[in-house]
């Protein structure tokens, strides 16, 4: 069986690809993207925590929990999309660029 | 009868109502007219009071009409006093005035302020008689006041004439100073009745001082004091007579009516009314005889050396009045009263006779300028088209007054000749006419004295009265006798008879009117005192032939001392005979023995040298500038500029600007944060998450 440090490991790389996809591109879709990798790393260091913890034998909601979580994280990222690609849409058809660096009007 | 009192004040000032409407339109002569009647009917009220006073056993009555003043203790109401005092004064004041009214018809005619003449003299009778008619002392103190403005109002009355153009406004002012002095004292007088007696009510007040007078003898002399005060403003009396003869500024008419025969009685009227009162207080009593009987000295003594034909009367008028004043001092109060009667006749006359000269010398001069004559006096007409010439310098300096300017007026104006010798003859005490009467009751009283104070009141009379005579035989030769001294003179005529109408009623007074009082040895004597008795306590007076054969050889002897030094050889030039034999003495009496000039350094000077130092040092430079402009201004202001400059701009504002710059300049550093850029908040997001969690990671 895999040890579980790998996987937190994985989780680790995928969450600063992430991380940093979103600081360093402008391009709002790659952002986006991004955003995804580090929600779905998170998700990674979940389901890998409950099958370490998951106790032997005992089937539960708690012992579940871990797993529940990665459906909700999955919807609410759906959900995210959803309206992020919203957004981009509207940018795009006022600013005719998904950039976001060209979006900085709210600059004190 | 009684309650017909009100009537007596309305119908006067029902007169003046209808002059003040319509007295303009009106005119002359139907303002006078009506003047003349209401003053008239306020007369015949008078008799009829009289009439009723006789036929219900001499009474006093008391007749309210209505509540005035009603303070805790104090109530005054207007009421009217009927009894045998204040009817003789009501008599007085309406009869003789109803006649200088109609006298005054002629006198004022053609004056562009006829009407307004008429209504200051019913407002005048209005006012003496509130004063008269008043059951307590505070309408008294009315009256009085009303009577003062009148005169005011009427010296002043050709406010436009006189030395310089004010000369008769400034007359009118020293004699409304000069009554507020004496006013004051009254007023004084009136405070301590109160708050003796707690009432100002005659009846009220006679009966307190009655029954408690003996024991509060220094009350009732500070009272009767102030009384005196009072009286001697209002009478001419020494200290303050200096007044009177300056009054002589206002028409003849108001100088007979109110400077001699009634306005300046008002002090003798307050003396015996409050009889009572002096009972209590001796030596006040003796104060006021002493003060009478040097009046009368003084004043006589001026009067010699007076050329205005008025002034003289003035003097004259002083001097009688101090009569008066020492009768009623002396307690003769019957005398005193008897010879304010005899006065008003004879003096109103003289007053009038010599305004009715005053007007015949006018027209003599108008006459002259109409004819275009030159020579010693001109119309101001005449004068002013030949000023250029320069040749008639004298014309504009003319007085009709002055009595070097007459001589033989007999000849022209024989009527007032008659009637002015009658006067004189009255003023002067010759037997027997009215003056000698009165007269001699004063001089008997102060005989029958027997006091060293009597003793010093009959001698100063008894000079006065040789005066008297002596200075009324001086006028009689100067203006009716001799040669005419100037051309206005030789054209002087008899005045309209409207004038000469009420000078022969005055004449017959002036005549008879010792009759009111004759001597108790006469069958159906003494009349005035048993009426007067019903009021006042009175000390009947024997006649005494020594007394009588004493002041009958003084004025003969006065008299025909007049006729050597100015009948014998009449005047021709304009130097006083006198002036030659009495020297010094005569110009001593001719400056009125410098009194003016004396007031004028010992009180006017030093008081206007105070007011200036008070204005200007005291006020000005000490107040203003210094306590106000430089302590309190200057402090305020270098207190203000300490906060303001200081505290406020120092402190308080540059604590506050400095917080908000603080705060302007943070923000100002801070807005760069916000960058707008995404990915720097985010990195800003990363940033705190990771700080948060190596502080969870450190601090475990």
């Amino acid at each position: 069986m895999i040890p579980t440090s790998y996987y937190i490991l994985l989780s680790a790389i995928l969450f600063v690809i992430g991380a940093t996809g979103v600081l360093i591109r402008r391009n709002a879709i790659v952002i986006f993207m991004s955003v995804e990798l580090m929600l779905n790393s998170a998700n990674l260091a979940f389901v890998a925590f409950a099958r370490q913890f998951q106790p032997v034998g005992a089937v539960s909601q708690a012992a579940l929990s871990g797993q529940i979580f990665v459906f909700f994280i999955m919807t609410v990222a759906a959900a995210e999309v959803a309206v992020g690609l919203a957004l981009i849409v509207a940018i795009f058809k006022t600013k005719h660029s998904i950039d976001v660096d060209d979006v900085h009007q709210l600059k004190g | 009868m009684f309650t017909l009192i009100p009537l007596i004040i309305a119908f006067p000032l029902l007169g003046l109502l209808i002059n003040v409407a319509a007295g303009k339109k009106i005119g002359d002569p139907w303002a006078g007219i009506i003047a003349s009647l209401a003053a008239g009917a306020a007369f015949v009220i008078a008799v009829l009071q009289l009439v009723g006073l006789a036929t219900t056993g001499f009474e006093p009555q008391v007749v309210k009409l209505a509540d005035w003043i009603v303070i805790g203790q104090l109530s005054v109401p207007w009421a009217f006093q009927i009894d045998t005092l204040s009817v003789t004064m009501m008599l007085l004041v309406t009869g003789v005035g109803a006649l200088i009214h109609v006298y005054a018809i002629g006198y004022m005619k053609g004056d562009e302020r006829f009407h307004r003449f008429f209504v200051y003299m019913n407002l005048f009778i209005v006012s003496m008689l509130v004063l008269v008619s008043g059951d307590n002392y505070l309408m008294l103190f009315v009256g009085w006041e009303g009577v003062g403005l009148c005169s005011y109002l009427l010296i002043g009355f050709w406010f436009d004439r006189g030395e310089g153009g004010v000369g008769n406004a400034r007359a009118g002012r020293k004699a409304f100073v000069v009554n507020r002095v004496g006013d004051f004292g009254f007023v004084l007088a009136m405070f301590l009745i109160f708050w003796a007696a707690k009432s100002l009510t005659f009846t009220d007040v006679f009966k307190f001082f009655e029954e408690h007078g003996a024991t509060m003898a220094p009350l009732a002399t500070a009272i009767t004091l102030f009384m005196m005060l009072g009286a001697a403003g209002k009478s001419a009396q020494i200290p303050l007579f200096i007044w009177l003869p300056d009054a002589m500024a206002g028409p003849t008419p108001v100088s007979a009516l109110i400077h001699a025969a009634t306005m300046v009685t008002a002090g003798i009227y307050m003396i015996v009314r409050s009889n009572v009162i002096f009972h209590f207080a001796p030596a006040s009593q003796m104060t006021v005889a002493l003060i009478g009987a040097s009046t009368a000295f003084v004043a006589g003594s001026i009067a010699m050396g007076q050329f205005d034909i008025k002034r003289v009367l003035a003097y004259s008028t002083i001097s009688q009045l101090g009569f008066m004043i020492a009768a009623a001092g002396m307690g003769a109060y019957v005398a005193a009263m008897f010879h304010l009667l005899t006065h008003a006749f004879f003096k109103a006359l003289l007053f009038l006779s010599s305004g009715s000269v005053i007007h015949g010398m006018e027209h003599g001069r108008h006459a002259l300028a109409a004819e275009g004559h030159g020579g010693g006096g001109h119309g101001d007409h005449a004068a002013a088209s030949h000023s250029g010439a320069g040749a008639h310098t004298d014309a504009p300096t003319f007085d009709a007054q002055d009595m070097r300017n007459m001589g033989n007026l007999r000849k022209h104006m024989p009527t007032t000749f008659w009637v002015y010798v009658i006067g004189s003859l009255a003023l002067a005490g010759i037997v027997p006419f009215a003056g000698f009467w009165s007269k001699d009751e004063i001089l008997t009283s102060a005989w029958t004295m027997g006091t060293w104070n009597g003793w010093v009141v009959f001698g100063l009379l008894l000079v006065a009265a040789f005066f008297t005579a002596f200075y009324m035989g001086r006028q009689i030769f100067m203006v009716f006798f001799g040669s005419e001294r100037t051309e206005p003179a030789k054209h002087a005529h008899e005045s309209p008879k409207v004038m000469l109408y009420p000078l022969i009623a005055l004449a017959v007074l002036s005549f008879v009117g010792g009759a009111l009082n004759l001597p108790r040895i006469v069958p159906g004597g003494e009349v005035l005192g048993r009426w007067i008795e019903h009021t006042v306590e009175v000390h009947p007076i024997d006649f005494n032939g020594g007394v009588a054969l004493i002041s009958t050889v003084v004025a003969l002897f006065a008299t025909g001392l007049s006729y050597l030094v100015y009948g014998r050889r009449p005047m021709t030039t304009m130097a006083d005979p006198l002036e030659k034999s009495l020297g010094g003495l005569f110009t001593f009496l001719n400056g009125k023995w410098y009194i003016d000039e004396l007031y004028q350094a010992v009180i006017l000077r030093p008081f206007e040298d105070i007011s200036r130092f008070a204005a200007y040092a005291l006020d000005w430079d000490l107040w203003h500038d210094m306590v106000h402009d430089t302590i309190i201004g200057g402090g305020f202001r270098r207190l203000a500029g300490f906060t303001a400059g200081f505290v406020d701009k120092g402190i308080v504002d540059r604590f506050f600007n400095g917080l908000a710059g603080f705060v302007r300049e943070a923000a100002s550093n801070l807005r760069r944060l916000q960058t707008g850029y995404v990915r720097n908040y985010a990195l800003a997001v990363l940033v705190g998450v990771l700080a948060i969690l190596s502080l969870f990671f450190f601090l475990k």
